[in-house]
């Protein structure tokens, strides 16, 4: 009380003060005179008045901002959680019930337990041991969640995600090690969802923690030495075995996405190889411990992106690193030659060369012929979409069927090139080629690629050869890295196998190539392949010479080359092909069309196979965030249909009871094309 | 608040002084003001200069808030900027540096089984209230849900009572009514962590799971280390993911339950397994802390009993798969607060809830009874009841003997913090002499008023456990269902109390002390329907015939006094605790003045104190432990009990005791010590960690035994 008493005295000359403020600045003065008749308010205020200084304007802003952010902050806490939902509602209509809820008014239940087998780098990694650089990083994560590492101490961090350059474990002194269970791939970043999704709403049917298992391993090793170096195939087998056990002998449902589908190839294969290089499980593990295979967008064949990425570094998506770091890891910015630090950390990783393409020219293409010939993105398009009208697609088709895009050469030197015919190409075969002296290696500080040992004569035979297929893609990777390939080829191949029965495909590189292995003799196993479809696919790639041969990679995309018409399969230097963004139909669908379909010696117990394709319509607007029908390769995990498909598989129904094969791409057609013995 | 009242006062009336002494200053300063004030650039500076006056209080408001921030980033920054070892204060090298130097690596896997109230729980299906809350942890973790959830809603006292509100976002505003306003996310919270009141498991619609994983108790509250330091310096000398595994498990659950609902031990087993295989076979050392040390031992009988109600691993599996065990801070005889904490929710520690958030949960704050609730929910916990004293008065002492009588608090206290002046160390004969006269009866462990504490037990009033449970039949008969039907306190039954007739609770206190065996009967008597719950999962005596096939029966495997540790002569036993912390071992009662509805009508008598010397501060004795379990209960096994081949430990395993004196950490920048012996802090303890480190990595070390169990009047007899 006494507070306000005091107070009082002041209010009166306050009020003159502010209604004068309104009249202008003319009136200053004569305001000036008036404050000098009140005195007692004009002596406290002038008094303060020196004081205020740049420092306190300063203070004052600070704090008028802060205030305004906490009370932004505290109205977005006070805003009950339902809101977002409601103004999506009011835009959008109401939303579909999540599948889980649907489901779970349906009367599904939890019945098989269910394991997630994460793809390439969506899996987190964390630091067990690191140099000195990293200290206070131990059991952060380095990949995956807020990656405030890389901005902070980026070589430092490249230095601990590289793995060693020859025997591709750990480098000494450095122990980086996957985050297991949940945690360790439901979200890649904040709110950049991988499995979150499809773990919500697993848990309203029943789900939980001991019915569901995050088979999280190293995504930068090769496979077998996941098993060596973590013992990871070992845990995996265990914790199967263990859930079919304390679940009542309901076996489980295995759901490998990416990459995880040929790690889980892998898997099949090591646990029942007998014990010193496999998993000693017995013939029949499989049959026993499985009920289903769900290959989400699964890469059987490979991705022709790996290609470019380890060529180049310059794929979109393997070196995803590119796109959460756009600018700090743009080419040459502060001076770091981030792209070559990239291409030397992900050489030094074998997993990706487990996604270069499978199969050579059969499955791929040679230079005249490809499966997917003909492809014209337009009518798919037009056919999602409905922007264009009817009218344009005559003529545009006929010249495009004219020069229809050669899929089948890979990489090719120069747009003129990719277009021409076979016959038309001079080739200067590159394999023998002398490589030159290594450029002068100061200039380039410690970055090491093995484009410095190649020097100019072998670049320019490189260019010199110009059309490479998927057959002579592996020699080329051969010729400008030989170390890598070196250690890659011990891990992976790349054939079709002619004979099955031969011993040799007993050894463990052969394990994660469809076509060099047999599936497990389960009759009773479902494999599905889901994926998406209608999202234009890196397919093959317009090479040229990259003008700055110095330090930098000595080739690039060449991104100027373009087709005159909006809708060619040419943009960018790249042609593209109908798939998940990541993944061609081709190489996620075949398998499952045509390579196992039936009893064939690649499926020689004739377990069921299923395709799922999910036709990709992009989220109508932001308030949908990644879309609840996205077929792009990560986001289709958010995509209600594949949820449901696979929350029913898990409750209990088969392939049949799902609908069989759903099929929106030429994926059949396709695969009758390639002539692949069965 | 008078003083600061003067305080403004000053500063409104200061500038009126100053006004007579320099007004010509003033105006000279104006007119040159006034006069320069042509061109644009002066006047914007000047109505710049003029803007506090316009809104000043808001400006000077900004002005200390920006000022405060502005600030509080200055020393953020300096604080980044100073070198990690500070010249002036030597940190100690870890454990795991040193270790590592001298060669160690990483040999046995270990396995790390946590305690009560340490693991973090997630939410997997949960009510309304608690919605986007989807595998977020509602205990552990940051706890940042209980801040963000400030929803209000309203309790009525009376259903029919009218209530308008006024909803704004979260916040209601009441109107005009009954009901009284309520705080609703911490009730919410309390809801989701409470079990069902009769099967001790899941109640319908909510389903809270372990966090698995290292993070389950790595730390339990952001800063606040559990495992976190032992974790980091096994890493140190090579452990990480494959050959490392917390036996994370819902703690809220009778042992056997967990195994009953997530199937933990069969997964702790496959585990165990696993790494054996996968390391090498090389055998695992476990390492317990606090109730997991009774889990383990749960788990050592379950895994080798067959299939129905155990793991079906055979009589071998302990000795191939198992090298030592290591029980940090121990509570194979169970502690004396969890008595209280089951009588009256009063223990300090283990309903740490209560430190957690002392505000909210206190009684009678924002009226919210906050002890009953806690009181509902723990009762609901199998686990805590785990905890209660075991051995009966053989162990814990009768009403007139108990086997630490003569402990002299005060004593050991000097000795072990050095803190007190040097000057009371000429009085130490005189102190003993003193504190011989009035020895503590720990042996009763509850008792009612202070003097009958100081009446030998001759002077007692003869009453015993019998008319307690015949005052209990009684009750089932007659008074007890009466009472619920005129219940004025509202339909709903919070506590066990209510139930309770209001006219036995004085009969209660008429009865005096209880010891360790008659405190059962009490709480069998103030909460039947617990006990029976709880007794169906856990025995609290001793075995007379170890071999009488009644003991295969679960509910005997985690009390070591009436089981067999398993036949595994190669094992090794380890008990290593903190001492020389004043510990809970006896409580002084009083009759809760408040005769409120839905109150605890008993509380600890708080007023009660010894003097200057005596082991009795507010209400209770204290002995020598770990701060949570006295040194009897944490020790007795390793020293007696199981020491030798006895018929408890049949192929004489051996065991070993490791003490830790706790020493308070000596400046705030060491944290909570290096050397503390404190019950979660001794986790951090170097000498501790060094030890575990010895034994997961190498060859036995030497270790020998540093002292026994303080008990001047001899062991107590087996």
């Amino acid at each position: 009380m006494a507070l306000i008493r005091r107070r009082k005295p002041i209010e009166p000359s306050k009020t003159p003060v502010q209604r004068k403020e309104g009249e202008g600045e003319e009136e200053e003065e004569e305001e000036e005179e008036d404050n000098s008749k009140n005195k007692h308010p004009k002596k406290s205020y002038k008094k303060s008045k020196p004081k205020w200084t740049c420092l306190d304007n300063c203070c004052w802003f600070v704090g008028c901002i802060c205030v305004t952010w906490w009370t932004l902050l505290f109205l977005y806490n006070v805003m009950p959680a339902s809101f977002p939902q409601y103004v999506t509602e009011a835009i959008t209509g109401p939303l579909p019930d999540p599948p889980g809820v649907k489901l779970r008014k349906e009367g599904l239940k939890a019945k098989h337990p269910v394991v997630f087998v994460p793809g390439i780098v969506t899996g987190g990694l964390e630091l067990w041991e690191g140099h000195q650089c990293a200290d206070g990083l131990f059991r952060k994560r380095l990949w995956g969640g807020a990656f405030g590492e890389v901005y902070r101490r980026p070589l430092c961090w490249v230095e601990h995600m590289s793995l060693d350059n020859e025997t591709g474990l750990d480098p000494p002194g450095i122990r980086v090690r996957p985050a297991c269970g949940l945690v360790a791939a439901d979200y890649f970043a904040p709110g950049y969802f991988v499995w979150a999704v499809l773990i919500a709403n697993l848990a309203r049917i029943g789900y939980e923690e001991k019915t569901m298992y995050m088979a999280s391993y190293d995504w930068r090793l090769s496979f077998q030495n996941t098993e060596v170096r973590d013992q990871t195939l070992s845990r995996i087998k265990s914790n199967i075995e263990l859930m079919v056990a304390t679940n009542g002998g309901n076996k489980a449902v295995i759901i490998p996405h990416s990459m995880g589908a040929l790690y889980f190839l892998h898997f099949m294969k090591w646990v029942e190889a007998p014990a010193p290089m496999g998993g000693g499980g017995g013939p029949d593990w499989c049959a026993k411990h499985i009920k289903a295979v769900m290959n989400i967008g699964g890469p059987f064949l490979g991705v022709p992106k790996a290609v470019s990425g380890l060529f180049s570094a310059e794929a979109k998506d393997i070196a995803v690193a590119r796109a959460i770091a756009p600018g700090v890891l743009d080419k040459d910015l502060f001076g770091f030659q981030t792209l070559q630090h990239i291409m030397r950390m992900s050489r030094t990783w074998d997993s990706t060369m487990s996604m270069i393409p499978k199969g050579g020219a059969t499955i791929w293409g040679d230079l005249d012929w490809s499966p997917e010939e003909g492809y014209i993105p337009i009518k798919r398009k037009q056919k999602n979409t409905d922007t264009q009208k009817a009218s344009q697609d005559g003529p545009e088709r006929k010249i495009f069927e004219i020069k229809r895009a050669n899929y089948g050469r890979i990489i090719s030197f120069g747009k003129d090139v990719a277009e021409a015919l076979s016959s038309d190409i001079e080739r200067i075969d590159f394999r023998d080629a002398v490589k030159g002296q290594s450029i002068a290696n100061t200039s380039c500080r410690d970055v090491w690629t093995e484009y410095h040992d190649m020097g100019f004569g072998g670049i320019k035979a490189v260019a010199e050869y110009k059309v490479y297929t998927a057959g002579s893609i592996l020699d080329l990777l051969h010729f400008v890295a030989p170390k890598m390939m070196e250690r890659g080829s011990a891990h992976f191949s790349y054939g079709i196998a002619d004979d099955l029965d031969d011993p040799k495909y007993q050894h463990y590189k052969y394990w994660s190539n469809p076509l060099e292995t047999k599936l497990p003799n389960a009759p009773e196993m479902e494999v599905f392949s889901l994926y998406g479809v209608g999202i234009p696919t890196e397919r093959s790639y317009v090479y040229k010479l990259s003008p700055s041969a110095e330090c930098a990679i000595p080739f690039q995309i060449d991104s100027s080359a373009d087709e005159q018409f909006e809708d060619s399969c040419l943009k960018g230097g790249v042609y593209t092909v109908d798939g998940d963004e990541t993944v061609p139909v081709l190489s996620s669908g075949f398998m499952c069309a045509k390579g196992w379909r039936g009893k064939t010696r690649f499926n020689p117990s004739g377990s069921r196979m299923y395709i799922r394709e999910y036709d990709h319509s992009p989220p109508t607007n932001l308030l949908e965030g990644r879309g609840t029908q996205s077929g792009a390769h990560v986001d289709i995990m958010g995509n209600f249909a594949l949820i449901e498909d696979i929350m029913r598989v898990a409750a209990g129904a088969t392939g049949e009871e799902l609908g069989g094969d759903q099929v929106h791409s030429d994926i059949f057609k396709w695969s009758e094309k390639i002539h692949l013995q069965l | 608040m008078a003083s600061i009242l003067r305080f403004r006062k000053l500063c409104y009336v200061e500038p009126v002084k100053f006004q007579s002494f320099q007004p010509q200053k003033i105006d000279k300063k104006e007119e040159t003001v006034a006069t320069e004030a042509k061109t644009a650039l002066e006047k914007n500076e000047r109505r710049n200069k003029r803007q506090p006056k316009e809104w000043s209080c808001i400006n000077s408001c900004c002005w200390v808030i920006g000022y405060l921030c502005t600030t509080w980033w200055l020393l953020l920054v300096l604080f980044n900027c100073l070198p990690a070892t500070f010249p002036g204060f030597q940190v100690l090298e870890s454990p795991g540096t040193r270790l590592k130097l001298e060669g160690l690596t990483a040999l046995h896997p270990v396995v790390l089984v946590p305690g009560i109230v340490t693991g973090g729980l997630e939410l997997w299906e949960g009510k309304p209230c608690a919605e986007g809350l989807f595998r977020k942890r509602l205990w552990g973790g940051s706890f940042t849900e209980l801040l963000k959830r400030t929803k209000f809603g309203s309790l009525c006292q009376t259903p029919s009572a009218l209530c308008k509100y006024i909803f704004l976002g979260h916040f209601v505003f009441q109107l005009d009514c009954n009901c009284e306003l309520i705080w609703e996310w911490p009730l919410c919270l309390l809801e989701h962590l409470a079990l069902h009141n009769e099967t001790g498991l899941d109640p319908p619609g909510i389903r809270l799971r372990a966090v698995p994983g290292l993070v389950a108790a790595d730390y339990f509250a952001p800063g606040y280390f559990v495992w976190a330091v032992l974790i980091e310096n096994l890493a140190k000398i090579g452990y990480e993911g494959k050959n490392m595994h917390m036996a994370a498990y819902d703690w809220r659950l009778s042992f056997q339950n967990t195994e009953i609902r997530d199937q933990t031990l069969s997964r702790l087993k496959s585990q165990i397994e696993l790494m054996y295989v996968t390391n090498g076979y090389m055998k695992v050392v476990v390492v317990p802390h606090s109730m997991g040390v009774i889990y383990l031992l749960h788990f050592l009988k379950w895994v080798e009993t067959p299939p129905p109600m155990g793991g079906g691993g055979g009589p071998g599996w302990c000795a191939k798969h198992i090298k030592a065990i290591m029980n940090i801070g121990p509570v194979f005889l169970g502690v004396p607060k969890a008595v209280s904490n089951l009588f009256s929710a009063e223990a300090r520690d283990v309903a740490s809830i209560r430190a957690m958030d002392p505000g909210v949960l206190d009684s009678e704050i924002l009226r919210l009874q906050a002890l009953e609730h806690v009181m509902r929910v723990t009762r609901t916990w199998d686990s805590i009841a785990s905890l209660l004293p075991k051995g009966g008065e053989t162990i814990w002492g009768n009403l007139d003997w108990s086997p630490e009588e003569g402990h002299a608090c005060d004593l050991s206290k000097k000795r072990y913090s050095q803190a007190s002046a040097g000057d009371r160390d000429t009085n130490d004969s005189d102190v003993k002499m003193g504190f011989h006269v009035k020895e503590s009866k720990y042996g009763r462990i509850i008792s009612f008023g202070k003097e009958t504490l100081q009446l030998s037990s001759s002077q007692l009033p003869s009453v015993d456990t019998k008319m307690l449970i015949k005052m209990l039949q009684q009750e089932f008969l007659g008074t007890r269902t009466n009472k619920n039907t005129n219940s004025a306190c509202g339909g709903e039954v919070w506590t066990e109390y209510d139930e309770m007739c209001r006219e036995t609770i004085p009969k209660i206190a008429e009865n005096k002390p209880y010891t360790a065996r008659t405190v059962l009967d009490l709480l069998r008597f103030v909460a039947p329907k617990m006990m029976q719950r709880v007794e169906s999962h856990l025995s609290y005596g001793i075995a007379d015939n170890l071999d009488d096939p009644k003991y295969n029966r679960y509910k005997y495997w985690s009390n070591p006094l009436e089981t067999k540790l398993p036949d595994a002569p190669d094992i090794e036993i380890y008990c290593s605790y903190g001492v020389g912390i004043p510990t809970e071992r006896s409580y002084i009662y009083k009759l809760s003045p408040n005769d409120k509805c839905k109150s605890i009508p008993f509380r600890i008598d708080s007023s009660v104190d010894g003097d200057e010397d005596s082991c009795l501060r507010g209400g209770v004795y204290l002995t020598d432990g770990d701060e949570t379990v006295p040194v009897m209960s944490a020790g007795f096994m390793c020293a007696k009990g199981w020491r030798g081949r006895t018929r408890f430990n049949p192929s004489g395993i051996a065991t070993h005791i490791r003490e830790y004196r706790h020493k308070p950490p000596a400046s705030l920048l060491e944290g909570r010590g290096l050397e503390s012996g404190a019950h979660v802090d001794i986790l951090g303890n170097f000498d501790l960690i060094e030890d575990v480190l010895r034994v997961a990595a190498g060859p036995v070390p030497k270790l020998e035994v540093i002292e026994c169990i303080p008990t001047s009047s001899g062991c107590p007899t087996e």
